[in-house]
Order: structure tokens, then C-alpha cells, then sequence
């Protein structure tokens, strides 16, 4: 037994974790724990993927095949997507949606449908999901796709590990020339800017903003918002950069905590107002950047979520359609700057319409979506209860994947009930909304 | 480029160099008795680092067949890296000389039938290199596993021996003597985190150590001086310890 979190730390559990390496070893898992819960890396900030007994994907971590015509790849689930780019760039390819951080395995981006930059315009990892192993309760392993077996395959993909555990699955690539974003970066002094800038830029392949949520009043909402799309090879030719399909470095730095008021706030803010105040920083910047920091800022720390304590944080992700939208987030966002507790940046994303080929746990919908830090401490879940309602009241839900704390009430009233699995699989999370 | 040949290649450090050399280049043979499941790791392998791997069946206790298993490789291998093995049950080996048997044989006389057919075709060529990976255990036998120490200890005399006859004919004979590794071999024991290898780093410890043709490696330095102190321990207080 093991004390076990994920990526914020809260909250943890004495677990038992155990990690096939073979499918015969997962079978035979899964024939002797009668209730358990697929893990992939950890990197859901909550308890979707914590029970009593963990079954890690870490060691299915197989290449199975990679057609370089067609851009598919095929692997066991627990390949890191750090690992699919060290093989796919080089060929000319990228992940067709990819999350904040590359250390994610295949499996946990299949099973929390994962959303990147990009989802106004390309929609969820489900979109390029073309079939997959499921090993189910039965203890068989069932080929899943549009075309076969699409319950399953329906409601494995953000169904939070709760039908199965995904064996190894097949996904569609997306062609690219260089592996360097070219990247638009633009000021918005508040609020009703950035929106405008939103909608005036939709066509963009990428686009997020950084907010900052300490100010408020007339300058609430003042950000960057960052598009971009795939630099071709014409674009970066008459740049100085040496190899145009570089890959990501392997390098990682640890934060030295000896320094006790080093906080995340810190390194955030600093980067921010660099940016918006730097010299050289005009209304608007272009540039090329390499896919590295454009994607993955953060993975360069590897150890950042321990910046907030050993108490651990929450990632509070919540979406509401565009419908109000801009008044909800308002709304929101004068109550997160009020309490003055939130994390010094928030992200904002626009996602497409929810796609018809995910479970009901899925998230992405229509919408604006928001996600920033709190650390745990006695006051902030009274605040995030106080949140809720606000979602609530503008038509809106939360990210399972890093939820650790929602009620069951929440949940209910958010999501739709038209799911159904296995008593086998079940998180704490699972457990905690009764699903 | 390079070809490799791994024997026992299914065992974690094995699966581990195969990585490792992989990356360097190396085109890699994979030779186990589970044929289908490395062949997974070959292609994967493959597609990772864009080199030819294969899959060949192997069994250290068919020493008959090892001669023809060697001439019939789909290339001929500039370096072996030897490393099958079993830890065995002391206790069950102490009333069971078949056990202790298989312990030896997998450990020690496997090793002596395929690398001496392999070191006499590499003497053929006048290059090549032998990599095979012992165990401190062989060091000094302890109370707690002395079959296993024993073969150990034979294969780390046949290895030195091995590497002085070769010498002449510009083949190297690399021993490797870890310390504990993080392997389904020892899956349950509990051993010192400071003193306990992950199966990458013993990989890596080998690569460094085939560049610079090292004669033996203990892969954790502090392994060197713990066996050093642990045979400097004179017999007489050495039988009452309960190691
Ligand atoms: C810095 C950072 C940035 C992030 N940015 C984004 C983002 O932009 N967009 C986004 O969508 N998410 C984002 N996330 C969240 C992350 O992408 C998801 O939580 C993802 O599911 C984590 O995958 P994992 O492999 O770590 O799986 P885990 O966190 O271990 O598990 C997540 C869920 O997947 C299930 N699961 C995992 N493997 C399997 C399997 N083989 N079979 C069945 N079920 C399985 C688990 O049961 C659990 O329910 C971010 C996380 C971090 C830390
Ligand atoms: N783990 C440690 O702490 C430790 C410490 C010092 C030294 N070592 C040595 O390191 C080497 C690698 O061991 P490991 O820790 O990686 O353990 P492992 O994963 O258990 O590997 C041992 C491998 O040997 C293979 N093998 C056994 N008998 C065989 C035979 N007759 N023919 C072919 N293959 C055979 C096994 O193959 P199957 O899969 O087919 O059974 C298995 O893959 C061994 O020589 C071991 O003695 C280990």
C-alpha cells in the first residue's frame, strides 16, 4: 500500500498499484480485483483515476504500429504523448488535439476526451479515436470503433475509466511540415476585448487567452490571447532555425523549494507582466515558436504542482455556452478577483459544439471554458460551492478530470444520467457523484 | 551499423539495453523462449528508434541447440549481451537437488555452452564483444542464497577467464556485477531505495561501459565498496551473520 495522488496532490489515497505488463497479465488482474480503477500517469488533478486498487497502464507502453502514409498510429494505452511526438514529428505528423502537458498517457486522453487549442475548430480527441481494445468486465477484449461494438466505444471515450480498461488503441495523425508554430500574440485591456478578439479570430487553428484575475473593475479581464497555426516550410525557410522538425528537449528542471516564498504566483506573474509590459511588446506580436513552449509552457517545471504546499491544490475547469456567456464570465470572474484567492492567471478557451461520439461524462461543450488554481485550504471550498452556483445559474459544468471535490447535487444537476458500468470499475470520484 | 544480440532479452534489463542500444543505433536480435510477446517489443523498438529488431527463439538449457540457434541468426552479431537467469528458491534448493540443478544451469552452464560458442566463431573474426551480466551475490555466498551466489560466482571466474583467452583475438568480455535492480526477479522483496538500480540505469551503465571496453562494472559505485567490506569480514564472524 502506497500513499497515492494525482497531479494536485489532493486528494491522496492509501492504494494499492499494480502495473501489467502484458495483456495476459491485465486479464488476470482484472479475474482477481473485483473493483479497481485504470490509471494512466496521474496527470488528472483530482481523484478520477484514485481507488483502494489501482491498476496502472505505465508498463502497456507499446508501440504496435505506425503507417506513415496514412499518419496512424497504433499503441498499447499507456504510451506517453511525449512519446507518440518523439516518433510522429520527425515523420511529419502532430497530435490532432493535444492537452496543457505532454505527460499524459493514450488511455487517460481517450477516457477524459481530452481538449486542446483547438477545439472550436477540431474538436476533442474523439474526432481522431479510430477504433480501440477495450478489456472489459467480462474479462474479453473487444475491438471498439464507429462501426463496431459503438456502445462501448461511445461510452468509453470520457467515461473516466468506469467500462473498462483501454488496452491499446489506433489514431489519426495530423500532417505537418515543420514542427515550429507560427504564433499571433495580442493585448486585450479587459474583458469585452478579449471576446471581441475571440470572435474576430475564430478561424485561427490555436487560440487561448492567459487572464490575469487580479484585476477588477474596468480593467477585469485583462489578458493575452495567444492563436497560432502550424508553420509551414516556406514560413520558417528564411528563419535561422536549423532543423525544422526538432523535437521537444528531454530536459526538465525541479524547483528548488529551499527558497520558501518561491510561489507559483511568482513565476506566473512575472512571466505575464514581462510580456504585457515588456519594452518590445506592442498591441500585437508574430512570431515562430517551437511546439515545446507554444503547447507544453509548464512541462519544463517537473515538479510545479508542488508550488501551492503539500496540502495540495484544485484546478476549478468549468464551461458555459456563449449564450450569456460574457456575463457569466464576468459575473465569475469579479467573484474569483474579490476573494483573492485564486491563482494570479486563469486560461480561457472557446470549444466547438460536444461531439456525438463521447459518453455523457464528456465535457467539452459549446462554450467558453475556464480553468485556474486554488490551494486547499479551509476557506476556498466554500468558495468553489460558491462558484458552482454561478455555473449553475449561466447553464454550465465542470471538468471531471480535475474536479476532486463537487457534490454529488452538482453533478446530477449538470450532467445526464444515461450512463450506466460496471460496479468492477469505480474511482473515488465515481463513487463521491454516484456514478 | 551495429547488431546486438540480447539473450534472455525479455527480462527487464534486457528490454532495457535493447532500448538503450536502440537509441546508439544498434539493429537488434531478441532472443527468449517467449517469442510472440518480444516480438512486440521488437516492433516497437522499431518504430521508437527506426532500427531493425527481430524476434528468435532461445533456451539457455538446450545447449544442444545452441550452435545452430547461433548460425542461423538473420545477422551476425558484433556484440552479445548475455542476460538470462534465475534467482531460484534457496530454501526449496537446500532439499531439492533438481532445483539447485536448474538454478546452476540457468545461471552458470547455459552461459558456458552459448558463449562459448559464441566467444569461437567472435575468435574466428578477430572482433566482437561478450557482455554477460553476473551478480554481486557471487561475490561471497551468504546463507540466504548461496545456489544462486554460487553460479554467480562461477560465471564471474568463467567470464575472466574467458576475457584473458580472448584478448589476444581483440574480443572483449565485458562482467557485469549489479547490485539489486527494481525487476520482476526480486518483484516483493523489499531493498534499500539508495542501493537499488532502475533496470534503465543498468542499461545505461552497460553502454558506457561496452564504449570505454571496460573489463567488469558494478553499475552503482557504492555497490564496489559494500562487497569489498563484505569480503573483507573474516569467516569466523561471517557464518553468524544472518545475510
Ligand atoms: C499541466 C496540465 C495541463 C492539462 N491541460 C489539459 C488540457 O488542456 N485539456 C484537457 O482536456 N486536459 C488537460 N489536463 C488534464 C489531463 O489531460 C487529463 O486529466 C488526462 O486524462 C490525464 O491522463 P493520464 O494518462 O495522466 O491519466 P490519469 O490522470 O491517470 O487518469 C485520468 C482518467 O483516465 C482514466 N484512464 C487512464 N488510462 C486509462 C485506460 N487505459 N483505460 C481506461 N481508462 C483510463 C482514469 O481512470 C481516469 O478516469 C491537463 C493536466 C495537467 C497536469
Ligand atoms: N534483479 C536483481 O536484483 C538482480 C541483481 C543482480 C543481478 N541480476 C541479474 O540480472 C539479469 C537479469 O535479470 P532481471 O533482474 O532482469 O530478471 P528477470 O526479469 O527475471 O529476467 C530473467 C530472464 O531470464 C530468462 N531466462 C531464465 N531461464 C532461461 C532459459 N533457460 N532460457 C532463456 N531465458 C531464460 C527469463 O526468461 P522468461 O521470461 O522466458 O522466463 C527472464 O526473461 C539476471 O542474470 C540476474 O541474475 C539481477
Amino acid at each position: 500500500m502506497d500513499k497515492i495522488s494525482n497531479w494536485g496532490l489532493f486528494p491522496s489515497i492509501l492504494a494499492k498499484e499494480s502495473s501489467p505488463r502484458s495483456v495476459s497479465e491485465l486479464k488476470n488482474y482484472l479475474s482477481t480485483n473485483p473493483e479497481f480503477i485504470p490509471r494512466g500517469n496521474g496527470r488528472c488533478y483530482g481523484d478520477s483515476s484514485l481507488a483502494k486498487n489501482i491498476c496502472s497502464t505505465l508498463k502497456l507502453n507499446r508501440f504496435l504500429a505506425f503507417n506513415q502514409e496514412k499518419g496512424i498510429i497504433h499503441c498499447e494505452s499507456g504510451v506517453l504523448l511525449s512519446d507518440i511526438l518523439k516518433v510522429c514529428v520527425p515523420k511529419k505528423f502532430f497530435l490532432p488535439v493535444t492537452p496543457g502537458t505532454k505527460f499524459i498517457t493514450l488511455g487517460g486522453a481517450i477516457a477524459s476526451n481530452v481538449h486542446g487549442k483547438n477545439h472550436h475548430k477540431e474538436g476533442a480527441f474523439s474526432q481522431f479515436v479510430i477504433s480501440f481494445e477495450l478489456l472489459t468486465n467480462e474479462g474479453i477484449v473487444l475491438e471498439c470503433s464507429r462501426e463496431k461494438n459503438i456502445q462501448l466505444f461511445r461510452g468509453t471515450i470520457g467515461g473516466m475509466g468506469l467500462t473498462g480498461v483501454i488496452v491499446s488503441a489506433s489514431i489519426q495523425l495530423k500532417p505537418i511540415e515543420t514542427s515550429y508554430i507560427k504564433q499571433k500574440a495580442i493585448k486585450a485591456n479587459g474583458l469585452d476585448e478579449l471576446m471581441g478578439l475571440f470572435d474576430q479570430y475564430q478561424n485561427y487553428t490555436y487560440s487561448v487567452a492567459w487572464i490575469d484575475c487580479l484585476k477588477s473593475g474596468k480593467n477585469m479581464g485583462r489578458s493575452i490571447l495567444m492563436l497560432g497555426e502550424h508553420a509551414s516550410q516556406n514560413e520558417i525557410e528564411a528563419l535561422p532555425i536549423k532543423e525544422p522538425l526538432s523535437l521537444h528537449s528531454e530536459k526538465q528542471f525541479k524547483i528548488p523549494f529551499a527558497f520558501p516564498s518561491f510561489t507559483l504566483n511568482h513565476l506566473t506573474i512575472s512571466i505575464f507582466n514581462a510580456l504585457y509590459y515588456g519594452k518590445q511588446w506592442k498591441k500585437e506580436v508574430n512570431n515562430y515558436v517551437h511546439y515545446n513552449p507554444y503547447f507544453y509552457p509548464l512541462d519544463i517545471l517537473s515538479n510545479w504542482n508542488l508550488i501551492y504546499g503539500k496540502k495540495g491544490f484544485v484546478q476549478y475547469q468549468f464551461a458555459i455556452p456563449f449564450e450569456n456567456g460574457k456575463e457569466g464570465m464576468k459575473e465569475i470572474l469579479s467573484r474569483i478577483s474579490e476573494s483573492g484567492t485564486g491563482s494570479f492567471l486563469a486560461v480561457l478557451k472557446t470549444f466547438g459544439s460536444a461531439d456525438s461520439f463521447s459518453s455523457p461524462l464528456s465535457f467539452p461543450m459549446k462554450g467558453y471554458t475556464l480553468a485556474l488554481d486554488f490551494k486547499v485550504n479551509q476557506k476556498v471550498f466554500a468558495l468553489l460551492d460558491e462558484l458552482d452556483l454561478l455555473v449553475l445559474k449561466y447553464g454550465g459544468k465542470l471538468y471531471l478530470a480535475k474536479d476532486s471535490r463537487m457534490s454529488k447535487e452538482f453533478f446530477e444537476r449538470t450532467y445526464s444520467d444515461d450512463f450506466k458500468h460496471s460496479n468492477q470499475f469505480n474511482s473515488l470520484q465515481s463513487q463521491r457523484l454516484g456514478i | 551499423m551495429n547488431n546486438l544480440l540480447i539473450l534472455g532479452a525479455g527480462s527487464d534489463v534486457g528490454v532495457a539495453c535493447a532500448h538503450c542500444f536502440a537509441e546508439n543505433g544498434f539493429n537488434l536480435i531478441l532472443a527468449s523462449r517467449n517469442v510472440e510477446e518480444l516480438q512486440k517489443e521488437a516492433t516497437d523498438i522499431q518504430i521508437r528508434h527506426g532500427v531493425n529488431a527481430q524476434s528468435v527463439f532461445f533456451d539457455a538449457l538446450d545447449y544442444k541447440s545452441h550452435s545452430s540457434f547461433y548460425q542461423s541468426l538473420p545477422m551476425i552479431p558484433d556484440a552479445v549481451i548475455s542476460v538470462f537467469g534465475v534467482l531460484g528458491d534457496q530454501t526449496l534448493a537446500e532439499k531439492d537437488f533438481e532445483h539447485a540443478r536448474n538454478i546452476i544451469d540457468s545461471n552458470f552452464t547455459g552461459n558456458v555452452s552459448i558463449l562459448g560458442t559464441i566467444a569461437n566463431e567472435m575468435e574466428k573474426l578477430k572482433k566482437g564483444t561478450i557482455i554477460c551480466v553476473s551478480s554481486v551475490a557471487g561475490e561471497r555466498g551468504r546463507k540466504s542464497n548461496y545456489f544462486y551466489g554460487a553460479s554467480k560466482a562461477a560465471l564471474t571466474a568463467f567470464l575472466s577467464g574467458l576475457r584473458a583467452r580472448m584478448f589476444e583475438s581483440q574480443v572483449h568480455v565485458m562482467t557485469v556485477i549489479p547490485g539489486f535492480i527494481q525487476t520482476k526477479m526480486i518483484e516483493g522483496i523489499k531493498t534499500p531505495a539508495p542501493l537499488t538500480a532502475k533496470p534503465e540505469d543498468v542499461a545505461k551503465a552497460i553502454f558506457k561501459g561496452f564504449k570505454k571496453k571496460k573489463n567488469s562494472i558494478y553499475v552503482l559505485p557504492s555497490w564496489r565498496f559494500i562487497m569489498l567490506i563484505i569480503k573483507m569480514i573474516p569467516e569466523f564472524i561471517f557464518k553468524k551473520l544472518n545475510l
